[in-house]
């Protein structure tokens, strides 16, 4: 397997509105993939059409090499965990497990019984009276259960405090330590997804705005400080991402494949969260000035 | 064993911070041949981090030849880092504080010393990498 999900040109449309469009994606296997961009962006749907819950208006899309959702042999390899962490209410966390055996052929319940015991969960308790937390944790505990390749997350961390956040992304990391399982997860703050993913794409706008190795994104990504100058004179390899001027400054984000070695600038570098913000602003100001543009075309 | 802290937001890959506090635990003989370096799941633990980045922070030292991975067992330091000579350390600090006392004397400020030293730092390494 060579990849976890690759999309070639995938697009969804709601009536005449499109969440995604033209996304054209290879995430290799073995990662912990982040999906970063503002609400509305397409993360939910890109997740729903990789789990099968949608089918494409156009494009294809394949996950570990499969149709999302068209066997039970597929069904089984994914486990998704919908935004919110839903559950039933009146459903005991016991009687969560037992659904879970009965509808799963792979389920382990030593281990998710274990894990309920290890969270200090009362089996006997309604899910509804759960904390946010520990609802959270439980349909973790469920999508891990079912033993797939590969889980996703839609904001999974969202209506979490602090705490709660820091401990489910840390049951999520012991899954990956323990069974090596794929992960992709989706949030609108790159500080959740910082510590934990080592893939990002980041959607903004209903296309895809950046995709990559986190390691190789931070390496790749320089800031920039220096008398002021046109960044029309920069050097072919170096990408204006943003840039900003007062009458005798500018400083530029820049992405570059090799060493910025112009001495007169201050190379410093990038945050994650100033990369992404950058590229999501990008994205903004590309929409509004091309708007009338696409008008006068169509 | 020694404990690894990460700085967010600091634009430095979190592999290559795990790296760079081996690097500096071997330098100043924190670490020595033999000393295991905590499992993946033990960081995994601690800081809630990707399995995958300590395991590819391992790699990059092992690549190195510092660690060496015995399955089953862990990853084991090897071999340790030359520590920095203390002689020649003492010797260019004196330089080095010569060379700042001629730049005051000569009207430069503070930040203009660390520009120079910002751009002579840098013209230095970038050699090595071009």
């Amino acid at each position: 397997m060579n990849a976890m999900i690759a999309t070639s040109a995938v697009g969804k449309k709601y009536g005449r509105q499109w969440a995604l469009r033209d996304c054209t994606l290879t995430i290799p296997a073995g990662k912990v993939v982040g999906l970063v961009g503002p609400n509305g962006a397409g993360k939910t749907t890109l997740l729903q059409l990789a789990a099968g819950l949608l089918t494409p208006t156009s494009g294809t899309i394949t996950v570990l090499d499969g149709q999302p959702g068209t066997s039970p042999a597929q069904l089984a390899r994914v486990g998704f965990v919908a935004q919110d962490a839903p559950a039933y209410a009146r459903l005991s966390v016991a009687g969560h497990l037992r659904m879970g055996a009965w509808l799963n052929p792979d389920w382990d319940g030593a281990q998710a019984e274990h894990r309920i015991a290890r969270l200090g969960l009362d089996p006997r308790q309604r899910a509804g009276s759960l904390s946010g937390g520990q609802r959270a944790q439980l349909a973790l505990t469920m999508a891990v259960a079912k033993r797939p390749e590969l889980i996703l997350l839609d904001e999974p961390v969202a209506s979490l405090d602090p705490l709660a956040r820091r401990e489910f992304l840390q049951s999520l990391m012991e899954v990956v330590a323990e069974q090596g399982t794929n992960v992709a997860l989706s949030s609108h703050l790159v500080a959740d997804l910082e510590r934990v993913c080592d893939y990002l794409v980041v959607l903004a706008a209903s296309r895809v705005q950046l995709a990559g190795e986190v390691s190789e994104l931070l390496a790749s990504h320089h800031r920039l400080s220096g008398p002021r100058r046109d960044p029309g004179t920069l050097p072919a390899n170096q990408e204006v991402i943003e840039a900003s001027h007062t009458d005798r400054q500018s400083t530029l984000l820049i992405r570059s494949d090799g060493p910025v070695l112009d001495p007169a600038w201050t190379v410093r570098p990038v945050s994650l969260d100033d990369l992404v913000l950058a590229y999501m602003s990008r994205a903004r100001d590309a929409g509004n000035s091309r708007r009338p543009g696409l008008e006068v075309v169509r | 064993m020694i404990e690894f802290q990460l700085d967010a937001g600091s634009g430095v890959a979190t592999y290559l911070q795990l790296v760079q506090q081996v690097h500096q635990a071997l330098q100043l003989g924190l670490l020595k041949p033999g000393d295991q370096l905590p499992t993946a799941q033990q960081v995994v633990a601690r800081l809630a981090i990707n399995p995958n980045t300590v395991l590819k922070a391992y790699r990059d030292l092992e690549r190195e030849g510092l660690v060496r991975a015995r399955p089953g067992q862990g990853t084991f330091v090897v071999r340790t880092l030359p520590r920095t000579d203390p002689a020649a350390q003492a010797r260019f600090l004196a330089s080095m504080t010569e060379w700042l006392r001629s730049a005051r004397s000569a009207g430069l400020g503070p930040d203009d010393i660390e520009a120079i030293y910002r751009t002579a730092f840098r013209d230095c390494f970038a050699e090595g990498v071009a």
